[in-house]
């Protein structure tokens, strides 16, 4: 697609970088910096996994065995909100500060003081989180969609740290989603048309306009939980005026373009892989861009479907039914694209294409299931039950986590100048494909067969199928050990990685050394 | 019965709807599903490196891309229209012979009949023993109340759904019926059985700590039994109603207060006051050694009665009877080392609540 | 902790916005970056918006639907006819269902507010033709005046809160009127204070004489910010107070 003209070219004193914890505490090195969100994201992953642990544990058997109700319920939501906002969004960020630069042969982010910032105030607003479980009374346990009345006047006194981090984690999303469009806007090489944009930058500064659009407005319905709580005021209260259903529209505004905030990024990633080792250029590259707009125009419209058991009039649940269903097809246009893309290629598949392959297949199961959803009368059975977790676990981990894995192996190479394992990789993918399907598959039957969804204890007809999932949900996690040693042992050595390690690979960034060095681009390339 | 994979496809016409609905969509869903993988396998057996291919050039085509934006419009206005059909019959609660107003409250059901003199609550019935492991767990394992709910077979019968306190869900799957119980408004739905039987479900929306803790039983009868039912049950909350006020005249001794006390406390305080007292602070308070319930006697009986607005203490003033309020004031007073030796009457709680204008 | 927490905060944001002014005094940035700067402040006041967005929808929805709920509309006859029999349903609400009273508040005194307002937007926009045509002093002076004009409109909204406490009963608590009420001009009024903290530390800057004709990103992000709280304010002024 693009190539490079002018050599990157640096000075000595360039590459000259500070050490020492002062190095990360005060970079502006949009590497640095994707760095520190990756390894945070990473660990994020592993705390939420363990809470994710607790809770298949004590669903192993039915009756109360572990951990009662009140702490399952702390786990269910820490899992939620440390899953989707310390692991999926971090990492996505962290690509991003990684890639975005390189991609587009700009020096840096924009904005690289204040992207030193939107990172280092987010371990604080999850250390805030944390130290929340710890107070008398537990931390936040009303669901990671805290609806109200149970997350005002029925919540405990964490609330308070509990919106207070929501709020950090908001403004470190904004000021990282304002530089993302910044540099993509503004700091192109010369050449860099639009329509040459890799398709990872298009759907990120998608990405970043849906996250400047609405995590605004979870900080508002924080801020009026907030008050409900401690102001008297009666935003989510009949007897002053208010409505609890408000809050989840509010809450649900922001609720749906998250969740494509939490995959546009990862059809990007999918959309660089699969071309690469199909060594076949991306199919329908423009109807790939107008598909991604569609998608997060149409996630403006759709939000009330998480809504439909709210006793909303017959005619919004049909406004937002027919919307919902019509996502189906920008979607489908990006797999049908992917498919189209392998068609008469020559593929390979190393690790970075096997978690792209799983990606598509699991995530159209899971985009399948979300038209299920969609469909009003079968969702007042489907709704609050396992169905939806299934559904939700196929789009966010094997979709959202399966495409970020993806991406670290194809990059792997760029950031550490080494080639990753192939064979633990592979190993690593065959475990993970086939726990992953063993963990959340069943969760279809189970909750199609009425098991509710946020309990600790079930009745006996759904045992079988949740010692089932628990041991698939151990296997997964277990899995999940290989890639932490997979990736430690790249970053410390192994085979030398040229600077383009895959045959097919196209774009900017495989224009420089492997591992890119400090600085790249000080002089703009010329794009042809 | 074996382990059930599918959907109920309940007992109602409404619920067999939903389900042929769910099948249709679930199967269109399949052949996509083929389509696509069978599409992306072909590819991925043939075209491959090792295959010795050399990749192709095309990159893209109009054409193509505007069949798979309709075809998928097409299949998807064929997976609208019995949806919304569906949809409507469901929202249409015009014409019913029977009106219950349900209630949700942490973590109860409250059962009101608009056409009848009657009213109560239903509670989880599985002993604590079954969910700690310590008794051999039942049949209907979570899924049994004290008091289920009753309604007739082949009459439309109309639900009216709110809540005392936080969103609850009152689902029961046989009758295809999931619909959020929200404080301060109230949502419709209705349903017609055809078949007698007891048909459970559960809340469906989290609730707080015993969201799991919250069933529901409903039995549908043939109307003639139903009417029976309606008759006795009638019968059986005005008895209680006299036994009330002649209680009020009558003194209880303090080993009958503690022995009812005590079967009224587990099953009603203990799951968040703990069965000894001890609570789990802070959310739910010590009642050992408990400044209320070691001093101050009014404030007791005003906290049972009232409820403590903004905190899950709720009011159970409606839904025990005066000899069981009664009873579990002075067990409470009593009980874990509490030791007071008060004994608490009937008729001072009724004078309460009298005095409060009730 | 939390205090300890804020005022590193502080210090660390002192030190940032010293660099970037040393940087940009220095004549360190480029073209490019000043573009970088200014649509980075555009979206942050895009975000901004939409934080608004958020609150008046709340209001809409109060106003539009959940009163006219209560009171029986729509699908939901049942819920004024059994839960709140005696509500009425109109706006401002001035009973609310659970019976708590206030009175509304006119909107005489918002008027001349608004009026300040528009003022000091176009005073600022003369500051701005001064800075821009280097004429220093009208920059100073017009600047200056709209600070003064922010401060008016503080001290008035101040006032009418007191007004409001005082006089009428009307609280952050009295339900969904009051509710939306406060909530909205609140935090209109948090960025009035904020715009004015920005214009004042700009007007340091041009005492010092900072800023060029060509050059003034600073400058043009605080009248930006100024400007948009005016428009938000004018939109607030229509919904809560006249309509
Ligand atoms: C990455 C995250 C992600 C993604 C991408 C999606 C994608 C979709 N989701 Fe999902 N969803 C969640 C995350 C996500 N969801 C979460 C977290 C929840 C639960 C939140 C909570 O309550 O805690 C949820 C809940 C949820 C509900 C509410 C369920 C309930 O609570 O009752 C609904 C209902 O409509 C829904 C629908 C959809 C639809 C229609 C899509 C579509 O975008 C899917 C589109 C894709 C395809 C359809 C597949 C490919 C297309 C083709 C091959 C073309 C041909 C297809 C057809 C013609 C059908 N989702
Ligand atoms: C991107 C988001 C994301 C991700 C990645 C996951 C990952 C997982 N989720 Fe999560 N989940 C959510 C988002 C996510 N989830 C959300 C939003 C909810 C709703 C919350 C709510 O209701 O409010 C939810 C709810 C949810 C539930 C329902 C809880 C309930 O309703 O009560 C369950 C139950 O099984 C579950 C399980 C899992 C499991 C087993 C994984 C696994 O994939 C995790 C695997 C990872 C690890 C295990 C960590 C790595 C390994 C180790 C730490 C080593 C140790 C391992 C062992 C000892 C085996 N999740
Ligand atoms: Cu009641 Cu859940
Ligand atoms: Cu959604």
């Amino acid at each position: 697609m693009s190539t490079v003209t002018t050599a990157d070219h640096h000075d000595e004193h360039h590459d000259h970088k500070p050490t020492g914890i002062k190095r990360w505490l005060f970079t502006t090195n949009h590497k640095d910096i994707g760095s520190l969100y990756l390894i945070f994201a990473l660990a994020m992953f592993f705390l939420g996994g363990a809470m994710a642990m607790v809770i298949r544990l004590e669903l192993f058997q039915p009756g109360l065995q572990f951990v009662d109700p009140q702490f399952f319920n702390q786990m269910t939501t820490m899992h939620g909100l440390i899953m989707v906002f310390g692991a999926v969004m971090p990492a996505f960020t962290g690509l991003a500060n990684w890639m975005i630069p390189m991609m587009i042969g700009a020096p840096d982010m924009a904005l690289p003081r204040m992207n030193n910032w939107s990172f280092w105030i987010l371990p604080f607003a999850f250390l805030i989180l944390i130290i929340s479980m710890f107070l008398p009374g537990g931390g936040p346990d009303f669901g990671w969609t805290f609806y109200a009345p149970l997350s005002t006047t029925y919540s405990n006194d964490s609330t308070a740290l509990f919106v207070f981090a929501v709020h950090i984690m908001g403004i470190s999303s904004i000021m990282g989603a304002i530089n993302v469009i910044v540099t993509i806007v503004n700091m192109r090489a010369p050449g860099m048309t639009w329509m040459k944009l890799p398709l990872f930058v298009w759907t990120w500064l998608i990405t970043a306009f849906l996250l400047i659009m609405v995590m605004p407005v979870l900080a508002g319905v924080v801020t009026m939980v907030l008050t409900d709580k401690y102001f008297a005021t009666s935003f989510f209260d009949a007897a002053g005026g208010g409505d609890p259903v408000l809050f989840q529209h509010i809450f649900w505004f922001f609720g749906h373009p998250e969740v494509y905030i939490m995959i546009l990024p990862a059809f990007g990633i999918v959309s660089a892989i699969v071309p690469t080792f199909a060594r076949k250029k991306l199919f329908g590259y423009a109807s790939m861009v107008y598909a991604t707009a569609s998608i997060a125009i149409l996630s403006f419209l759709v939000w009330a479907h998480h809504m439909f058991t709210t006793g909303m009039p017959v005619f919004a649940t049909l406004f937002f039914m027919y919307t919902t269903m019509l996502i189906a097809v920008p979607t489908g246009v990006k797999v049908f694209n992917w498919v189209a893309t392998m068609w008469r290629g020559a593929m390979t598949f190393e690790v970075p294409m096997m978690f792209a392959l799983a990606f598509i297949v699991l995530f159209t199961i899971g985009g399948l299931s979300g038209v299920m959803l969609a469909i009003t009368p079968a969702d007042f059975q489907y709704h609050d039950t396992y169905f939806v977790v299934a559904h939700f676990h196929y789009v966010l981990v094997s979709g959202a986590v399966f495409s970020i894995v993806a991406a670290v192996y194809y990059w792997l190479p760029k950031w550490t100048g080494h080639m990753y394992d192939e064979k633990l990789g592979q190993l690593h993918f065959w475990c993970s494909l086939i726990s992953v399907n063993l963990l959340f598959f069943p969760m279809h039957f189970v909750g199609l067969a009425g098991m509710p969804r946020r309990i600790p204890d079930y009745a006996l007809q759904f045992a079988d199928f949740n010692a089932f999932v628990s041991v698939g949900g151990f296997l997964f996690g277990l899995s999940q050990l290989i890639f932490l040693w997979v990736v430690i042992k790249c970053a410390r050595g192994g085979e030398k990685a040229p600077a383009k390690p895959w045959e097919g690979a196209e774009g900017l960034e495989w224009e420089v050394p492997s591992p890119a060095p400090y600085h790249t681009f000080d002089t703009p390339p010329q794009v042809k | 019965t074996g382990i059930q994979f599918n959907m109920t496809p309940g007992v109602t016409d409404i619920s067999q709807q939903v389900y042929a609905l769910h099948m249709t969509i679930f199967w269109i869903c399949c052949a996509i599903g083929l389509v696509v993988f069978t599409a992306m396998f072909v590819s991925i057996i043939l075209h491959r490196k090792s295959r010795g291919v050399t990749p192709a050039t095309f990159h893209e085509s109009t054409k193509v891309e505007i069949i798979w934006t309709a075809i998928p419009v097409l299949i998807l206005i064929v997976m609208a229209i019995p949806a919304t059909r569906v949809l409507i019959a469901m929202e249409d609660t015009s014409d019913s012979d029977v009106t219950v107003l349900i209630t949700g409250s942490q973590w109860r059901w409250h059962y009101e009949y608009l056409d009848y003199d009657i009213d109560y609550f239903s509670i989880l019935a599985t002993p604590r023993g079954q969910v700690e492991g310590r008794l051999p767990k039942g049949d209907n394992y979570l899924l049994e109340v004290d008091r289920p709910l009753v309604i007739p077979t082949g009459k439309k019968v109309r639900f009216l759904m709110t809540s005392d306190d936080v969103i609850h869900s009152w689902w029961v799957p046989a009758f295809a019926i999931k619909k959020d119980t929200n404080p301060g408004f109230i949502n419709e739905a209705w349903t017609q059985v055809n078949e007698p039987g007891i048909y459970r479900g559960q809340c469906a929306e989290l609730c707080g700590m015993d969201h799991g803790f919250m069933p529901i039983v409903v039995i549908a009868k043939e109307p003639d039994d139903f009417a029976k039912w309606v008759e006795q049950e009638e019968a059986r909350i005005a008895a209680i109603r006299e036994e009330e006020q002649r209680l009020l005249a009558l003194r209880m001794n303090i080993e009958e207060q503690m022995v009812l006390g005590e079967r009224v406390y587990l099953a009603h305080c203990a799951a968040c006051h703990q069965p000894n007292g001890t609570g789990l602070p802070p959310m739910f308070p010590a009642l050992k050694d408990n400044y209320v319930t070691t001093q101050d006697r009014a404030e007791h009986i005003k906290v049972m009665v009232d409820g403590r607005p903004g905190t899950s203490m709720a009011s159970f003033a409606r839904q025990l009877s005066l000899r069981e309020l009664t009873s579990v004031i002075t067990y409470t007073r009593n009980a874990w080392g509490n030791d007071t030796g008060d004994v608490v009457q009937a008729v001072e709680v009724y004078e309460y609540m009298q005095g409060k204008g009730e | 902790m939390f205090l300890l927490g804020v005022a590193i905060l502080f210090v660390m944001l002192y030190g940032w916005f010293k660099n970037v002014v040393d940087e940009s005094m220095a004549g360190l940035y480029s073209p490019q970056m000043d573009r970088s700067f200014k649509q980075g402040m555009s979206w942050f006041i895009v975000s901004e918006i939409m934080f608004f967005a958020a609150l008046i929808g709340a209001l809409f929805y109060a106003r539009f639907i959940a009163v006219p709920w209560l009171g029986g509309a729509s699908n939901n006859e049942m819920t004024g006819a059994i839960l709140w029999p005696n509500f009425e349903a109109v706006w401002p609400l001035l009973t609310t269902p659970g019976g708590t009273e206030t009175q509304a508040m006119g909107w005489g005194l918002p008027l001349i507010n608004t009026m300040i307002l528009v003022t000091s937007s176009v005073t600022l926009h003369f500051a701005h033709t001064g800075l821009e045509q280097n004429k220093r002093s009208q920059l100073t002076g017009m600047l200056l005046l709209t600070l003064i004009l922010g401060v008016i409109f503080l001290g008035l909204q101040g006032y009418e809160y007191v007004l409001a406490y005082r006089d009428l009963g009307l609280r952050l608590d009295s339900g969904i009127y009051g509710n939306t009420f406060f909530i909205l001009t609140g935090f209109h009024g948090m960025h009035v204070f904020l715009g004015a903290l920005i214009l004042f530390f700009v007007l340091l800057r041009v005492l010092k004489g900072h800023f060029t004709p060509e050059k003034h990103f600073a400058f043009q992000a605080g009248a930006w910010y100024w400007h948009f709280v005016d428009v938000v304010w004018i939109i607030v002024f229509c919904l809560v107070y006249v309509f």
